[in-house]
């Protein structure tokens, strides 16, 4: 048994209404590479964010390195040895990469200094860093490069790192997982979370299962298969989405050789876009994010005109007509931003529904709202798709995250659309809705309709999608079949790892 | 130690008490001020707020003046509230109130001294067309070159006010009084009129023209696809875009029945109370009115009580003038403390304060 670095002892974290964390013991070990599990919503977030400092537990005790450890903010934790990446990167695009690193020291140095211990530390750690590079020219692996070097610089004993590899492509994962284990064998130990289980298998010598806030088990992951892990995550047997294997019907959605400027200037153009999509077919397009997802999805969804005539719709040109004249069409998208895009954040549910519902459940006549229709339309959402909700009146933002995203996946599914976008369906949600978001996305494929499902989830792809191309910098690869594609394979079609090996090989 | 925290929704409590609440504030912040003006405080908020309507001795005067002072400012504010809950921003309504009453005693003037039924209604189309030609330079100016609507609408208020005494001293001016500035009296040209409809209310075609807004306004924001887009691009403008609005129409829209309506309010009073083309002819309400649509909530019906109550201010301002020489400035620093105070009580609608002890910022 290793030496422990931290002990946490019956932790426990209520929010109105939750109990976030029950009573929540185990221990990691100096340099040992820990794996706390769970669903979204398990309480993995609590339970971290007590670790670094963000959130007073309201009962049990830490100890770190036999001393009582009771974190009032983060900067008391990174004083001692506790550093965490964060799942969202909190950079300024504007802002070159040392000066970032800078805003997030306490006692930064002087910019030349710190741009040199920043290539030191990036070289040793074989994670090639630019300091003097602009953050908002950065791909999304090089931006948590930079979260990384800044929490290396101030040389922890524990390293959080909470979902590092959903930004990652396969090779980058490689890389990070080289650093990561270097980290680990001189002494720094690394609590890593995820629900990536074939990842955690992989890396880490223990890991922490956590539901519904209680520690279910401790195990060594490598010991288990990742279905053993998945039903003690989940508690229940998961079975896998069905589809009825039919042949493919016409084409429905074409775009050809489209090439069209991002409306955001940190955003991605895309470069020359082709493909087509069948009535009964599920395309999946992967791709790291930011290489191109947002815009596709506005391109389609006609909030960004293209040029007529190269996006088709059942063979009529649609490129200039906006959003509500393609849902008129049989066209419908679920942006990956649900509050705020998808849904009005301030509204209530009903007042949701009629967003993109207006356009083809006639809730509207001569320009006056049928807010009775509307709420039906709304109950019926919530009631097919199990939104966990007091009622159509609740405000859009007072829902979880994976209830809102059964709201809107469930709106337009409900739309009986002929063609269905969808960035990022599961994101966010738990493993048993997400299973039924994609049941039900492959049952509308099986009625006939043309799915594209825009993810960063190469397992979810693989489970539903019959036809596969991934978005790299704008440009989209050729569709191939996705049956007998490698994870390899897959890796090199988003673009392996974004020219960030050398500097390992350099540093061996 | 003070903490604030973010409400997980809006407090509905204090949207409503804030505005009760931000008056009695204004009451007794404007007493202390009248006391350093070396006024007795409480006469002074009396004569304000109660002697126009409870007082024997001016309240048959006062009470109809109430009406005629608060249609123009629930008119214009109505359509000025419809653009803010879409954070289109018309700041420039007293322009388009200028600009309105300008088109229709044009109209008037130009059919001197033809009696006519027509003639009155033909002015009424004028004001409206008036007012919305007049917001129009700044909705078409943000919607072809990304212009501020705020500083384009407010700067061409200071435009009206040259053109009003422009047109005042030569191409309006009354021809039949040499020397004098100022147009004929509408009120005494029959057709062109805007008389009290009911006598000894205050009750006139504006009055009317008022409340008839009041009411579509209404149904539009609560019924109406349109009154969603507004609200939709208001609260989430990405979310707008997805549901298939579009900003430049909405700009549009926005700013022409906004422009529309303080143009229409321009309009009633030249006809009407104020009478004729004169260079003082502006009394404020444009701005005013924006006071009005913020204390009112930005709701149809909140707004008709604070026009009411702003109303009330502009006629006690006034007797404040006469019985206590309170100085004219004292009314508008009054009125702006108004917005001052709910803008400030607004914040704990969004956040909670806390008092905490020990804790560390």
């Amino acid at each position: 048994m290793r030496q422990p670095l931290l002990r946490l002892d019956g932790l426990t974290k209520a929010y109105p209404g939750v109990l976030a964390n029950d009573n929540v013991s185990f221990e990691i070990g100096i340099g040992q590479m820990h794996a706390l599990l769970g669903e979204n919503g398990a309480g993995k977030s609590t339970l971290v964010k007590m670790i670094y400092g963000l959130v007073k537990p309201d009962k049990g005790q830490m100890v770190l390195r036999d001393l009582p450890y009771a974190p009032a903010q983060p900067s008391e934790a990174r004083k001692n040895g506790v550093a965490m990446v964060f799942q969202h990167f909190s950079l300024f695009d504007a802002l070159d990469v040392a000066e970032n690193v800078a805003l997030g020291m306490e006692n930064p140095p002087a910019m030349r200094d710190l741009a040199k211990r920043i290539r030191d530390v990036s070289e040793e750690y074989g994670l090639p860093l630019d300091p003097n590079r602009l953050v908002g020219d950065l791909s999304a692996g090089e931006r948590q490069r930079v979260e990384i070097v800044r929490c290396l610089l101030q040389d922890p004993k524990l390293l959080i790192m909470d979902e590092p590899t959903s930004v990652l492509t396969p090779q980058e994962v490689e890389i990070l997982f080289r650093t990561l284990r270097q980290l680990s064998s001189e002494g720094t130990a690394i609590l890593y979370i995820s629900h990536k289980l074939e990842e955690i298998r992989a890396l880490c010598d223990e890991a922490t299962i956590l539901r519904g806030g209680k520690k279910v088990a401790t195990c060594d992951p490598r010991e288990k298969s990742a279905r053993e892990l998945a039903e003690l995550m989940v508690g229940q047997i998961l079975t896998p989405p069905e589809r009825a294997a039919k042949p493919r019907g016409d084409v429905l959605l074409s775009v050809e050789n489209l090439s069209l400027k991002s409306n955001n200037p940190f955003g991605t153009s895309l470069k020359d876009i082709s493909f087509q999509l069948h009535a009964g077919e599920v395309l999946g397009i992967a791709g790291v994010a930011g290489n191109g997802q947002d815009e596709l999805l506005l391109m389609l969804s006609g909030e960004i005109p293209s040029p007529s005539g190269q996006v088709k719709l059942k063979s009529q040109p649609i490129g200039q007509l906006g959003p509500n004249a393609r849902r008129v069409r049989g066209l419908v998208t679920a942006p990956e931003e649900r509050l705020g895009h998808a849904a009005a954040p301030d509204m209530s549910l009903t007042a949701n529904a009629l967003l993109s519902g207006a356009a083809r459940k006639g809730l509207v006549k001569n320009g006056f709202i049928d807010w009775k229709k509307t709420d039906t339309f709304a109950r019926e959402i919530i009631a097919k798709f199990d939104v966990r909700t007091p009622g159509s009146h609740v405000l859009a933002r007072a829902l979880s995250g994976g209830n809102l995203q059964k709201f809107v996946i469930g709106r337009e599914i409900e739309l009986a659309p002929d063609v269905i976008v969808v960035n990022q369906p599961t994101w966010g949600v738990d493993a048993s809705a997400a299973a039924f978001i994609r049941q039900a996305l492959l049952d509308l494929a099986s009625a006939g309709a043309g799915v594209l499902v825009i993810s960063q989830d190469l397992d979810e792809l693989l489970e539903v999608a019959d036809s596969f191309a991934a978005l790299n910098e704008g440009r989209l690869t050729p569709v191939r079949p996705a049956k007998g594609l490698t994870v390899e394979e897959i890796g090199l079609m988003m673009g392996g790892a974004h020219d960030m090996h050398p500097a390992h090989e350099v540093a061996e | 130690m003070i903490r604030l925290e973010k409400r997980k929704e809006p407090s509905k409590f204090w949207r409503i008490a804030n505005p009760f609440l931000a008056v009695a504030l204004t009451m007794i912040a404007g007493g202390i001020m009248f006391a350093m003006l070396g006024k007795d405080p409480i006469t002074a908020i009396r004569l304000i707020f109660f002697d126009p309507i409870f007082s024997e001795t001016f309240g048959s005067y006062s009470r109809p003046q109430l009406l005629i002072k608060s249609a123009p400012l629930i008119l214009i504010a109505v359509g000025l509230a419809i653009g803010f809950k879409a954070n289109i921003w018309n700041i420039g309504a007293e322009g388009q109130y200028i600009i309105g009453a300008l088109f229709g005693a044009g109209v008037a003037l130009a059919f001197f001294p033809q009696p006519g039924w027509y003639i009155f209604p033909l002015m009424v189309i004028a004001g409206a067309f008036g007012g919305f030609l007049w917001a129009m330079i700044p909705a078409i100016l943000k919607t072809r070159f990304n212009t501020n609507e705020i500083l384009v609408s407010l700067l061409l208020v200071y435009v009206a006010e040259k053109i009003l005494a422009a047109m005042a001293l030569g191409l309006m001016r009354n021809p039949d009084i040499a020397g004098f500035p100022g147009s004929r009296d509408l009120r005494r040209y029959e057709a062109a009129y805007n008389a009290e409809l009911i006598s000894g209310t205050g009750i006139h075609w504006g009055v009317v023209a008022a409340l008839i807004a009041v009411i579509f306004a209404y149904a539009m924001m609560t019924r109406h696809m349109l009154g969603y887009h507004v609200q939709l691009a208001g609260q989430a403008p990405r979310a707008a875009r997805f549901g298939g609005v579009s900003p430049a129409r909405l700009v549009v829209i926005c700013l022409g029945i906004s422009g529309a309506l303080a143009g229409l309010a321009g309009m009633f009073e030249v006809s009407g109370p104020g009478g004729q083309v004169r260079i003082e002819f502006a009394s404020g309400y444009g701005f005013t009115a924006i006071i009005v649509a913020f204390l009112g909530r930005l709701n149809p019906i909140g707004i008709v009580l604070a026009g009411l109550l702003l109303g009330l201010t502009y006629i006690g301002g006034e007797l404040g003038q006469m019985m206590l020489q309170l100085p004219g400035a004292a009314i508008q620093v009054f009125q702006g403390m108004l917005l001052f105070f709910l803008l400030a009580l607004d914040f704990q609608t969004n956040y909670r304060i806390r008092l905490t002890q020990g804790a560390r910022a």
